[in-house]
């Protein structure tokens, strides 16, 4: 994949941080040995999110997605990442929609719903996650 | 590279030119008798004539409207409203511009009923299906010339002729047409025809609509008297002057054009489609405007793709719903019977004759990467999700759709 990409002159809605990370997605990549995998979202609605999650000792030491969707879908995907690793399963847990979009400056409201996945789809992976491990 | 001409284009110079005078010295209203308000009404009867004669009418036959929206409001409401007494109802097909479809709804709030032909696969009605929907009481047909969104073109002259053996007014939105393949209105059998300036490279915010002589539509704008009395409110002279230059040009170089658009539209579907695995052209092969293709590719979607290449310079569009307003996917793509996912990684691009130094090759190239990109990202190009498993699960799905 091209690493950089220069969106500078494409403003959309998007702020700069969304753009930032939707041309340049961080951890965007399947963990073949996961311990946890969450998929959300809808294909027919125009985003569907798969997390992959390392975990050791109560701690997510890796993380990674692949995402179908639009700029918010892969910069909510790629964001969560960001802030999740290194967390606890519990505090990774209490990740929230809002703080997703928070550390993007925001998505315009429209795409608040529909494409702001990643709390979910952090979520879905830890489940599958302590499913395994009960 | 400006490749969204089917949602407006750039006005050309010598329309600007034209104009200028419009808005200084020659400002008058074309309503006084002085002077300067004759020399407007000049003005706007050789426009009238020019705009006529560029689609075979009589000038008199021509209404200027604000645009392609107004006039498809006055031919659908205009008739509806005319012939209450005679029959409430309406055919139309499922591929509308949003101008005919909702005026239509709005009919429908008003106890009119209105018939939705269907499209094939590629995009076109059958004209078997549109005989079966005629009743006694069917007052007029509406069908598209050329659909904004795909391109596919419409048997417009078997259907009016329809309409005229069962004595139905026809109206045709032909404003993605006009200037791109020859609208004749007397070929074409169409009593009703709307034109927009700011797709031929006139200015914005005029338009046309054709009224066959003898025809007669409730006005919807009431005031002066203006345009016959059948648009009332002084002539946005400029703009019209502008439309007329644009119709005077488009008209002028038609074949020229369209074999230099349609020789570049082949270049792109042959070239995209044979570089891009599992791309696909949505629309019919032939039957369409000869400046506008419509693509679709797997498991991306849109936005993205509009994003991507607008970071590349390339401004284009899609018919994927988290690209629009209300998150509904394109009803047009729907229609054609794709599936929903699919409606998602379409893209459009639309060409005008003013389009220069277009290179085929750079573009097919930064959609292909940009393909490749998003399709490495995405979890249904890797197949192993499997995603119908979480579709429509009823908590996970925010969409409106679910």
């Amino acid at each position: 994949m091209e690493k950089e990409i220069d969106v500078g002159d494409v403003k959309m809605d998007y702020s700069e941080k969304v753009m930032d990370h939707f041309a340049n997605p961080r951890n965007c990549r399947k963990i073949e040995d996961a311990d946890g995998v969450g998929t959300v979202g809808n294909p027919t609605c125009g985003d569907l999110m798969t997390i992959y999650i390392k975990v050791d000792d109560d701690k997510i030491t890796d993380i990674s997605f692949q995402t179908f969707g639009c700029g918010a879908a892969i910069a909510t995907s790629s964001m969560i990442t960001e802030i999740a690793v290194g967390k606890t399963i519990e505090e990774a847990l209490n990740i929230t929609r809002n703080d997703v979009a928070d550390e993007l400056d925001g998505l315009p409201p429209i795409k608040m719903h529909c494409s702001n996945l990643a709390a979910d789809g952090l979520k879905a992976a830890i489940e599958d996650y302590q499913k395994k491990n009960q | 590279m400006y490749l969204d001409n089917s949602a407006t284009t750039q006005v050309n110079e010598e329309v600007l030119k034209e104009m200028e005078p419009f808005f200084r010295e020659e400002f008058g209203n074309p309503s006084t008798l002085y002077g300067l308000g004759r020399s407007s009404k000049n003005a706007l009867n050789q426009a009238r004539e020019k705009v006529a004669h560029a689609i075979n009418a009589d000038a008199g036959e021509i209404i200027f409207t604000s645009g392609g929206s107004e006039s498809d409001n006055l031919a659908i409401k205009g008739i509806a409203f005319k012939l209450r007494n005679k029959g409430k109802h309406i055919i139309t097909s499922n591929i509308e511009h949003p101008a005919v479809k909702n005026t239509l709804h709005f009919l429908e709030k008003l106890d009119y009923e209105v018939s939705y032909l269907p499209v094939d696969e590629n995009g076109i009605i059958k004209i078997e299906d549109l005989k079966e929907s005629i009743k006694d009481e069917t007052i007029l047909i509406t069908i598209m010339h050329g659909n904004n969104e795909i391109g596919t073109i419409q048997p417009i002259e078997e259907i009016g002729k329809i309409a005229r053996e069962n004595n139905i007014i026809f109206h045709t939105d032909a404003v993605q047409t006009f200037g791109k393949i020859d609208v004749d209105v007397e070929k074409l059998n169409v009593d009703l025809l709307s034109l927009s300036s700011h797709k031929i490279n006139g200015p914005k915010g005029v338009g046309a609509l054709y009224i066959k002589k003898g025809i007669r539509l409730e006005p919807l704008i009431h005031g002066g008297g203006q345009e016959n009395g059948i648009r009332s409110g002084t002539e946005n002279v400029a703009g019209i002057v502008g439309f007329a230059k644009a119709c005077e040009i488009v008209s002028q170089n038609l074949d020229s054009n369209s074999k230099k658009l349609s020789a570049i539209r082949d270049e792109l579907i042959e070239k995209i489609l044979s570089t891009i695995p599992e791309s696909y052209l949505n629309g019919d092969r032939e039957k369409r405007l000869p400046n506008l293709v419509n693509f679709r590719f797997n498991a991306i979607e849109g936005e993205s793709l509009i994003l991507l290449l607008d970071a590349k310079d390339y401004q284009t569009s899609t018919g994927s719903a988290c690209s629009s307003n209300t998150l509904e996917a394109s009803p047009v793509l729907t229609a054609l019977g794709l599936d929903p996912v699919d409606v998602h990684g379409s893209l459009r691009i639309s060409l005008s004759p003013e389009t220069d130094d277009f290179n085929v090759d750079d573009f097919v190239s930064v959609v292909s990467d940009a393909v490749s990109r998003l399709r490495e990202m995405s979890p249904l190009w890797n197949q192993d999700t499997d995603y119908k498993a979480v579709m429509c699960n009823g908590k996970r799905n925010r969409c409106r759709r679910c």
